[in-house]
């Protein structure tokens, strides 16, 4: 397990960007090829990407690259030249169904083999951002061992719903919360979509204490600025801590004792709460794994 | 003769004299006794000193050939005032002058054609910009001395350089020689960096836009010290003399390492009731500023003084409690100067004063904690803000080895490459600030403390910072961006870097002229 509370997109064909992405404190990076790259500087990003891979310091980033869709001229190619690179996974945009997920996991697959890679070590990061991939989000996150995360991208998901983005994002809400149900079912990880307006701190904040409380891991981010009113709505409070480390230590001590029963403070302590206690340490740094 | 930052000093220098190395901070104790102006007699029977033109009071003063003049730099890149005194000088015929300047900027460049006429052959002083560029490219003969603001005073005050005429411009003036900076079309703020020329020249002549009836109020520097008052159309473009707004910067690299400063900064225990700070106008140095603001405020921590060049964001602190005095030797933008003007604890100081190390107890030596920049920083922590990467000497040295000695935690703030160029090399190429006297480097990579602090190594490391060591970073550096090849200099030393107690820390060497 891994903390994603942060993933900054970092444009494909900005090696000043590239360079630096890796000191700003994100939980991981995406060196994207997809949206931010234009058509004609296609082959120039996965060039310079593939470099930055080869040779490049991101520090204790998770460094994911956003690949052209497979069905594009240009996804073959990034999966290619991108994949022997070893990057810790691959943000596979529009994902819709498991037929085209299980595709994607062979070619990736076959590259790994070609290139003497551990197969199956390429993580991959689902993009659900149509109608049609947020209604199949469980078969997409349970078609390949590979799947580690959904990652909702509301842009284009609400044209494809014929609606547009508010603020509030009431638009969003089912798909939201069928993403992070699918997740939890299949036992990934749930990132949101990005909030665009880079300098409305506020709403950025507002935003992610609402998809925090929905269930999501950690949201996409555009800009650095982004990460830490992000992370501070993750990290848990002192008291929160300090309660978490007591819940813990008392179900060890029950654990030691080989008693069922785990009791603080004179009140019986259930499995959910030992749960919560445990996400809430992992949030705080505290666990690297979370039970 | 070898300096204790290791640099080669010759024992004596054209144009500079006999030379006294560096020997470690606090090491040179001056003797004797101060310098001191000539006696004057000024009887009631003098009723104005307005002369109406330059020309005027360059005869009435009787400046001859080979004399020395000095300007302060407050009006900064709006000046006209050096260019408008030098064009007169040079009509009259004058020649071989030396230029005591505070400091000169791009605005001076002009000033090349004087030196090629012979007008001007020396200059003491600090250099910014294109004229520094044409002097390391060999247009004057002899080398340019460069001070620190305290170690100027100190060397006017200690008589290693005497000023025959000081030219003090003053946004306002009485006919009786009354001056200060805060009022008029030409409002510079504070007139700071002239109070030791003004008390200690052999003549002080003020040069105003603004004349208006006697007695002028506040007073900044009176009359007792001012031979001559001159009105003038112009001192100079208001634009260029003050800022209307001072931003921090939003660039994420640049406020991450504002951060990490602040995050140092109450690491080190310093940040308590009492706390004294001083910061540049720069965009992370203001960031930097604003960190600590919100540390103060959240903590309820009641602040001394804040110090040096006055920005409103400085003003904004004092205004908020947050410190309870200002000390501005230079207003950086409008609303300091308005600040001035209307707030007692808002108070005018002396470039002595300020930073002099020869007095009896200088400011700096008050300060808990300076933020300052660095062009170059080498793993001994030698600072050099002096040279560009082409070997060109085109920045001033400003108060910057003044406020690293003086203060208890002297930050350097920077990023660790700009563009392509490395701020963490092998060796700088000149040292203006001795690494002793540097306590960390703060970069986007981390926070490089100074191995002498190992106390307050220990305290970042209990409040979990970005710790790295100088080394590692020059290695981050050579990986990122390659080793610079050794530059070529020519023989000919056309800088003299003087430390604050007059010895010499280091002298720059000529380059070649590509053009």
């Amino acid at each position: 397990m891994r903390l994603r509370r942060t993933m900054m997109y970092v444009p494909g064909n900005n090696p000043g960007l590239m360079g630096s992405a890796g000191i700003f404190g994100a939980d991981g990076i995406i060196l994207d090829l997809e949206d931010s790259v234009s058509i004609n500087e296609k082959d120039a990003a996965r060039n310079l990407v593939k470099h930055f891979l080869l040779s490049h310091d991101f520090g204790k980033c998770e460094v994911t690259v956003r690949v052209n869709h497979i069905d594009t001229p240009y996804g073959l190619d990034d999966l290619r030249e991108i994949v022997p690179c070893k990057p810790d996974g691959i943000r596979m945009p529009k994902c819709e169904s498991a037929e085209e997920i299980k595709r994607i996991d062979e070619l990736i697959s076959e590259i790994e083999e070609k290139n003497g890679i551990e197969v199956g070590s390429v993580k991959l990061f689902a993009i659900l951002e149509t109608a049609k991939g947020v209604f199949n989000a469980y078969e997409i996150a349970t078609a390949s061992k590979r799947i580690t995360a959904l990652v909702f991208g509301a842009e284009d998901y609400t044209a494809s719903m014929r609606t547009n983005r508010t603020k509030s994002g009431e638009e969003l809400f089912y798909a939201r919360s069928q993403i992070v149900l699918a997740a939890r079912v299949a036992g990934v990880d749930a990132l949101d979509t990005v909030f665009p307006d880079i300098n409305d701190t506020e709403g950025l904040i507002e935003e992610t204490k609402l998809i925090k409380q929905l269930g999501f891991d950690g949201k996409s981010v555009i800009h650095p600025n982004q990460i830490e009113p992000i992370h501070q709505v993750f990290t848990p409070a002192k008291e929160e801590v300090e309660k978490a480390r007591r819940i813990i230590k008392a179900y060890k001590e029950a654990m030691e004792r080989k008693s069922g029963v785990v009791a603080l403070d004179g009140r019986m302590i259930d499995a959910p709460v030992v749960a919560r206690a445990k996400r809430t340490l992992f949030l705080a740094g505290e666990l690297t794994e979370e039970v | 003769m070898r300096n204790a930052v290791g640099r080669e000093i010759p024992e004596e220098i054209k144009g500079y004299g006999k030379t006294i190395p560096f020997k470690g901070v606090g090491k040179h104790i001056p003797s004797g006794r101060k310098a001191s102006p000539p006696k004057k007699a000024t009887y009631p029977t003098r009723t104005s000193k307005v002369v109406k033109s330059l020309e005027d009071v360059i005869k009435a003063v009787e400046l001859k050939d080979g004399m020395s003049i000095s300007f302060h730099h407050h009006l900064r890149n709006g000046d006209r005032v050096v260019l408008q005194v030098v064009e007169a000088i040079d009509k009259l015929g004058i020649k071989d002058i030396t230029l005591v300047p505070t400091a000169l900027f791009p605005t001076h460049r002009e000033l090349e054609k004087y030196i090629r006429k012979g007008t001007i052959s020396r200059i003491y002083g600090n250099i910014n910009g294109p004229l520094g560029r044409a002097i390391s490219k060999g247009v004057m003969e002899y080398p340019v001395v460069f001070r620190s603001h305290g170690g100027r005073a100190r060397a006017i005050e200690d008589g290693d350089l005497h000023i025959d005429v000081a030219f003090i411009a003053a946004p306002a003036a009485d006919h009786y020689g009354n001056l200060n900076g805060v009022m008029g079309p030409s409002s510079c703020g504070s007139l700071g960096y002239a109070f030791t020329d003004a008390m200690f020249a052999d003549q002080v002549v003020a040069i105003t836009d603004n004349l208006v009836d006697f007695p002028l109020t506040p007073i900044s520097i009176p009359q007792i010290y001012v031979d001559y008052v001159v009105e003038v159309e112009h001192l100079g473009d208001p634009k260029g003399i003050v800022s209307g707004t001072t931003r921090i910067t939003r660039d994420p690299m640049r406020l991450k390492i504002a951060k990490n400063a602040a995050d140092l900064i109450e690491a080190s225990g310093l940040l308590k009731d009492g706390f004294s700070f001083q910061t540049g106008a720069g965009g992370i140095s203001l960031a930097v500023a604003r960190f600590v603001r919100e540390k103060m405020i959240e903590k309820k921590i009641k602040g001394s003084f804040g110090l040096g060049g006055i920005t409103s964001y400085f003003v904004k602190m004092l205004e908020d409690g947050v410190f309870k005095t200002l000390f501005d030797v230079q207003c950086f933008d409008l609303e300091a100067v308005r600040s001035l003007l209307r707030n007692n604890e808002h108070v005018e100081i002396s470039a002595s004063f300020y930073a002099n190390p020869h007095n009896a107890g200088c400011l700096v030596n008050k300060l808990d904690c300076v933020i300052l920049g660095a062009t170059e920083i080498d793993p001994s922590f030698n600072v050099n803000v002096n040279t560009e990467v082409d070997g060109a000497l085109t920045h001033g040295t400003g108060g910057h080895s003044d406020t690293a000695a003086g203060s208890k935690l002297t930050i350097i703030v920077s990023p660790l490459i700009r563009g392509r160029i490395p701020t963490v090399v092998e060796k700088v190429l000149t040292v203006t600030t001795p690494g002793e006297t540097i306590d960390a480097f703060v970069c986007e990579y981390g926070v490089a403390i100074n191995p002498k602090r190992q106390d307050l190594l220990n305290r970042a490391k209990e409040a979990k910072l970005p710790i790295v060591s100088i080394e590692e970073l020059l290695d981050k550096a050579i990986k990122l961006v390659g080793k610079p090849e050794p530059l070529r200099l020519k023989d000919q030393i056309i800088g003299v870097i003087e430390y604050r107690d007059g010895t010499v820390i280091d002298v720059v060497y000529g380059i070649e002229d590509e053009s």
